[in-house]
């Protein structure tokens, strides 16, 4: 079943003659368990479809459906708790809090919504350890490395009961080991249930999705049929 | 793909049997590309007959024979293995020509015909990425011969991602519209 659903939505910007459109007319689901990256050029309406799909920001048109309920039919505050509890954001450039360790920045999220503090500090460190950055627990960001800042960025997104990912070029600014550590752990969270949305304009990370949509001019113009076993590339191996 | 000095290289660790060569090769390519056992003994006759390897059997059975690398042999394959391979001509790429076809033939939308190959190449990655993903991190070999052919085919698709962001822009800029060459440069690979 679909946890993220856009119907029809469409978001421009600007009035009359200057009005633009960033995205127009999208339909997209996304399951639980399930990996979608959306890809496109800059400009291509890829953040501005993944702010809406987080309730960041408000289409101009058309229904975003998350776990069964659209989002015109909530309250702010419904909201608000929808995305402190259930939707982690992932940004190119990170996002820690500096001042924050790691742990304390990834059991952050679980404080704002009132889980005592030893409670969720206890569940920052056990996520922590399952992504094997244990070691890495009392460093504050400036003390990590771009990829474990990453990866530090990626726990607080998936902390506590979330059901949704969303990552803005997640590894944009990593080398491709560290890229690829990042999509691994994002494909991680999947097989754990939650439903992720990735957009990028990398083609290599896009490929680690179950289905990639490609996004032209603010339209879906495309996406990959499911992809057949790899064992298909070694039975069409060439002979030399 | 040189078979040729693959074997020599195998080779070079030890005597060893045809069939066992083959094993050994394809399981030191990650498997990506299986090899037929009369591939096999018909380079290794050909290294035979060129000095670079000897045979102990004196049968006629290619099964029976042990084969060991001469010094000859050992020369070639590491003069092989330092000499660049030849990239200095551009290949005759068959998607690059079909794109610049697309731009002559009227009523075909190249954009249309860029995607195409694009979702092709992106779902041929994708297929790479789930063995990498099941196998590649216990299989070294694997790995890296997964991450030459990601890294090719996403060299292809930047390509058409830069081709479409390039036409795109000329169409709403006329001055850059023109596919008429306007240098008459021929480039001629250096020898």
């Amino acid at each position: 079943m679909s946890f993220l659903e856009l119907r029809n939505v469409s978001r421009a910007y600007g009035e009359g003659p200057t009005e633009v459109n960033a995205i127009s007319d999208i339909d997209l689901s996304v399951d639980r368990g399930a990996l979608v990256a959306v890809m496109g050029p800059s400009g291509s309406g890829k953040s501005t479809l993944l702010t809406i799909a987080g309730s960041l920001e408000e289409p101009t048109s058309g229904d975003v459906i998350i776990d069964g309920v659209a989002l015109r039919d909530m309250s702010r505050n419904d909201k608000a708790r929808l995305r402190r509890r259930s939707i982690g954001y992932v940004f190119q450039d990170f996002n820690l809090l500096a001042g924050l360790t790691a742990v304390e920045n990834v059991s952050l999220p679980l404080e704002l919504d009132g889980v005592p503090a030893r409670k969720a500090h206890a569940a920052g460190m056990g996520l922590l350890e399952e992504l094997d950055l244990a070691d890495r627990a009392s460093h504050f960001p400036d003390e990590l490395s771009g990829g474990e800042r990453q990866r530090v960025a990626i726990a607080r997104a998936v902390v506590g009961e979330r059901h949704l990912l969303l990552a803005d070029e997640p590894s944009g600014a990593l080398d491709s080991t560290n890229g690829e550590a990042v999509m691994r752990m994002i494909l991680t969270a999947c097989k754990r249930g939650i439903a992720a949305v990735v957009v990028t304009h990398d083609a290599q990370l896009a490929s680690w999705a179950d289905r990639v949509v490609f996004l032209r001019d603010g339209r879906i113009v495309d996406q990959t049929a499911p992809p057949p076993s790899p064992e298909a590339l070694l039975q069409h191996a060439p002979d030399q | 793909m040189s078979v040729r000095h693959a074997l020599l290289a195998l080779l070079s660790e030890g005597p060893k049997y045809g069939l066992q060569l083959r094993q050994e090769f394809e399981v030191s390519t990650g498997e990506v590309w299986p090899l037929n056992i009369g591939q096999v003994y018909t380079t290794l006759q050909r290294l035979e007959r060129d000095g670079l390897i000897e045979s102990d059997g004196s049968g006629e059975d290619e099964r029976q024979k042990g084969f060991r690398i001469t010094p000859e042999g050992t020369t070639e394959l590491d003069e092989w293995l330092r000499t660049p391979p030849d990239l200095i001509s551009p290949p005759r790429d068959e998607l690059v020509i079909k794109v610049l076809s697309a731009l002559r033939v009227p009523d075909v939308n190249v954009h249309d015909v860029i995607q195409i190959h694009r979702r092709y190449l992106v779902e041929l990655m994708q297929q790479w990425t789930r063995l990498k993903e099941d196998e590649a991190e216990f299989d070294l070999t694997l790995a890296l011969v997964v991450d030459a052919e990601l890294l090719r085919l996403d060299s292809v698709v930047r390509w058409l991602d830069m081709a479409d962001g390039r036409l795109k822009r000329a169409s709403t800029e006329p001055a850059l519209a023109s596919t008429k060459p306007r240098l008459r440069r021929r480039m001629v690979a250096p020898r």
